[in-house]
């Protein structure tokens, strides 16, 4: 049923995306409803200008930070099958998501003014730091299920879910979902202290888009781990889509509450915990799952 | 869509590189230069593996090869450059003259 | 499949272009990027998924890196001020114009030999299996050359060692680094 996820897709990020907002705006104190507030006001605002921004690299760097999400998404099974079941979508999701890379760069250098350009900076430094242990967790769920298809990853965790045997690799993969998102903890390239970071000068449709994006990178973050590692749509009695929803939920309110919970890492120290600590435990994850699955 | 189309998209690329590696003073420009031609060699690799030798994976791995061979060739270029910058602030192949051995 | 090879094609080369002839360095960075994102998404038109997909999330974790150099080292990285730095630029012209031309008579002139066996269901198992088995000395060779482009770098690009992190008996409980107190 391809078609029908080439609709349910958008719908699903777009109602998860709202929820997540939602609970977020909750758990800071404020209503539900506040998600809802924003966006009306940021369509009604008018966009800030800077002296000579780089406006086509605005345009590019805004519209990917939403369409990588999106296009990260398409092969993530809603159930049992992807919209696009790649023979390598285990690599697609990993290299759309580096392409949020790219999108938050863009934003930071094409506003043209100091505060988005240094969080620009930060976030290339974080994302270096994320990616391998991110990379060695990814690799290890391929690893385990012997194929980089997303639906055969689901399939080999039929009898055990990966997270049971892979704990290591779910927590790192946990850890790079929120820096990918940069989210809660790993939020400095938007800190406070840099008024905001990269989307300080961003008003109007374009912080509307910028929020759109990010929370969609939550969701997609959130609902990559349910193949990956919670046995996707796997469970009693519901169907299998409606699982993979209830799963998808409980992982984005745990990345969401964790936010309110941990306070901002300087990405320099999570650069050394992650080569001297992520990296390490991702290889011993490695060898374990290797040495089982031969 | 033949082998001669991948060919000459791979023989464009090349050449725009060359272009870029034999004019560009600065070495950042000069090393954009290399990564094109490189690129050219990725798109003729590939299209030399599906389009002649399928059966077996020599055109695949010469890909695999070249695209670590980009990587390794920028992470040299750029400590090279850092070094240089370091010791006498400039980044130009022209002002490097002396090193020519 | 024509089609879209064609635009990607073109897009490629385009891009290519760009990169030479735009005055900012993050657009000629991001030409760059996007010239080989185009060659990426063409191999998904030969069959070669995983190749392409690889070649996307290198080059754009690659082209970011190089980004940042750019800009530190480039005198005008904004292209704010329009200026041209270039030297031999009619030889460069004419002899990648001639190497354009003789590779592409070369291309035309040459019999291509027939396709030899026909592309396996899943070329990432056979590029799989091969690295791992009659080709695993060219991933060795390319183990060591990366960790010896590691070091070397590391010790090119680097003034600091541990010695100005820790303190000359190596005895301070937290390193110096940059923008911390002394």
């Amino acid at each position: 049923m391809p078609e029908l996820g080439l609709l349910a897709l958008p719908l699903a990020l777009v109602v998860l995306g709202l929820a997540a907002a939602g609970l977020d705006a909750v758990l800071s104190g404020g209503r539900a409803s506040a998600p809802f507030g924003e966006i009306a006001r940021l369509l009604v605002q008018q966009r800030r200008r800077t002296t000579r921004p780089d406006v086509l690299l605005l345009r590019v760097g805004v519209i990917s930070l939403v369409a990588a999400p999106l296009l990260a998404a398409v092969v993530i099974p809603l159930g049992d099958a992807p919209v696009a079941d790649l023979s390598a979508g285990i690599v697609w999701f990993n290299a759309m998501e580096v392409c949020v890379w790219g999108a938050l760069w863009l934003t930071g250098w094409s506003v043209n003014s100091v505060f988005p350009l240094v969080g620009a900076y930060r976030f290339v430094a974080q994302g270096l730091a994320y990616e391998l242990p991110h990379m060695f967790a990814l690799i290890t769920v391929a690893l385990g299920a012997g194929s980089l298809r997303m639906s055969e990853a689901v399939q080999a965790q039929q009898g055990l879910w990966f997270v049971v045997w892979m704990p290591l690799a779910f927590l790192i993969y946990l850890v790079s979902a929120l820096a990918m998102a940069f989210w809660g903890p790993m939020s400095q390239p938007v800190g406070s202290d840099l008024a905001g970071g990269v989307r300080a000068e961003l008003a109007g449709p374009d912080r509307l888009l910028f929020q759109a994006g990010r929370y969609a990178l939550l969701v997609v973050a959130a609902g990559a781990a349910v193949p990956l590692f919670l046995g996707g749509g796997a469970g009693p009695v519901l169907p299998g889509w409606l699982w993979a929803l209830v799963k998808t939920v409980a992982v984005l309110a745990l990345l969401v509450w964790v936010r309110h919970r941990v306070p901002a890492v300087r990405m320099d120290r999570f650069t050394q915990v992650s080569w001297l600590v992520l990296i390490p435990l991702a290889l011993v994850q490695l060898l374990v799952v290797g040495i089982v699955v031969v | 869509m033949p082998l001669e189309a991948f060919l000459v998209l791979a023989a464009a690329l090349f050449s725009v590189g060359l272009y870029g590696a034999l004019s560009q003073q600065s070495i950042v420009m000069l090393m954009m230069g290399l990564e094109l031609m490189i690129n050219g060699l990725i798109v003729a690799g590939g299209a030399f593996w599906y389009f002649l030798a399928p059966g077996s994976a020599d055109g695949q791995v010469l890909v695999l090869v070249a695209v670590t061979v980009m990587a390794l060739e920028m992470a040299m270029g750029f400590a090279v450059v850092t070094a240089l910058f370091r010791a006498r602030e400039v980044d130009m192949t022209d002002d490097a003259r002396d090193l020519k051995g | 499949m024509a089609v879209a090879f064609w635009i990607l094609a073109v897009v490629s080369v385009a891009a290519g272009i760009a990169v030479f002839v735009v005055d900012s360095m993050a657009r000629a960075t991001f030409a760059l990027l996007a010239s080989l994102l185009a060659v990426g998404l063409a191999f998904l038109l030969i069959d070669l998924e995983y190749l392409g997909v690889l070649i996307i999330l290198m080059m754009v974790m690659e082209m970011l890196v190089m980004a940042v150099f750019m800009i530190m080292y480039m005198m005008n990285p904004a292209g704010l001020m329009p200026m041209k730095m270039v030297h031999n630029h009619r030889a460069a012209m004419i002899i990648s114009a001639a190497v354009f031309v003789l590779l592409v008579a070369g291309i035309f002139l040459t019999s291509w030999p027939p396709r030899g066996g026909e592309p396996p269901a899943d070329p990432t198992h056979q590029l799989g299996l091969a690295v791992m088995g009659p080709k695993m000395l060219v991933m060795m060779v390319i183990g060591v050359a990366i960790l010896a482009t590691m070091i070397s770098t590391v010790v090119l690009a680097t003034h600091r060692g541990r010695y100005a992190r820790y303190g000359d008996d190596l005895e301070r409980k937290r390193p110096l680094d940059p923008g911390e107190e002394s």
